[in-house]
């Protein structure tokens, strides 16, 4: 037997008058457009799953109370009830699926990513080497009291412990590390700011 | 020849409700019959 494809007004006549097979042929005609395109304005499963029902649902009962006339095509009556229950949805929750950008509203104004850029990243790093190698270049007994009071977060009295010297010594040699480095990045006019 | 650098299909696979929303459609349907008495419109659903 050849296989006929009734056409929906035909499978439509046939349900309203009490086919029901006619109806699970309609859905599964058309489900995967109706359901793509709840989706596609929807963008959640479960809510998508929610409206295809309620659509079929209005569906059904429009057919059954015989208030449906073939004026247009089945799809496209069916695709505007999804639509009028997708925007019902969104009334409901308040909110609008997507903000369009405006030339005085910019969705990326409230959209901020505090992290550091690949650019501030690399300068970070440039001044770490900077600053690494001016260390390098004082005096051992100054490069000494900064490394252990900047890096090892010492106290005075802790770098005057370990080095053999007195506070009074080790904050005098901070200062001329910090005199000395100063006056080697001013000389040399380096820029260690990020 | 060009050459095909894509192993995916640009077309996403089809979207379908799940079985069981159809099969409540479906059951809800047989389940359901209207009636009408002039301007009132009585719904009837089958247990």
């Amino acid at each position: 037997m050849a296989n006929v494809v009734l056409p929906d007004a035909v499978l439509v006549k046939n349900y309203v008058g009490g086919d029901e097979i006619a109806l699970a042929t309609l859905i599964e005609r058309h489900q995967s457009k109706i359901y793509g395109f709840i989706y596609s304005k929807v963008m959640d499963r479960d809510v998508t799953e929610d409206i295809f029902q309620d659509t079929f649902i209005k569906v059904i009962k429009t057919l059954k109370t015989k208030n449906y006339n073939e004026e247009g095509k089945f799809l496209p009556w069916v695709m505007r009830i999804a639509h009028n229950l997708i925007v019902d949805h969104f009334r409901k929750t308040k909110k609008m699926p997507f903000n369009r950008d405006t030339e005085e509203y910019s969705v990326f104004s409230i959209m901020t990513d505090n992290s550091p850029n690949i650019e501030s990243r690399i300068i970070s790093e440039q001044v770490e080497v900077d600053l690494q190698r001016l260390i390098n270049e004082l005096p051992d007994d100054q490069r000494e009291v900064l490394v252990m009071r900047i890096y090892d977060d010492l106290s005075f009295k802790e770098i005057a412990d370990l080095t053999g010297v007195s506070i009074n010594t080790a904050l005098g040699r901070m200062r001329y590390a910090l005199m000395n480095l100063r006056k080697v990045i001013e000389k040399n006019q380096i820029i260690l700011t990020n | 020849m060009a050459k095909l650098y894509s192993k995916k299909k640009k077309a996403s696979p089809k979207m379908l409700p799940k079985k069981e929303t159809v099969s409540f459609l479906l059951s809800y349907s047989k389940a359901l019959s209207i009636t009408k008495a002039g301007d009132l419109t009585f719904e009837t659903i089958a247990n």
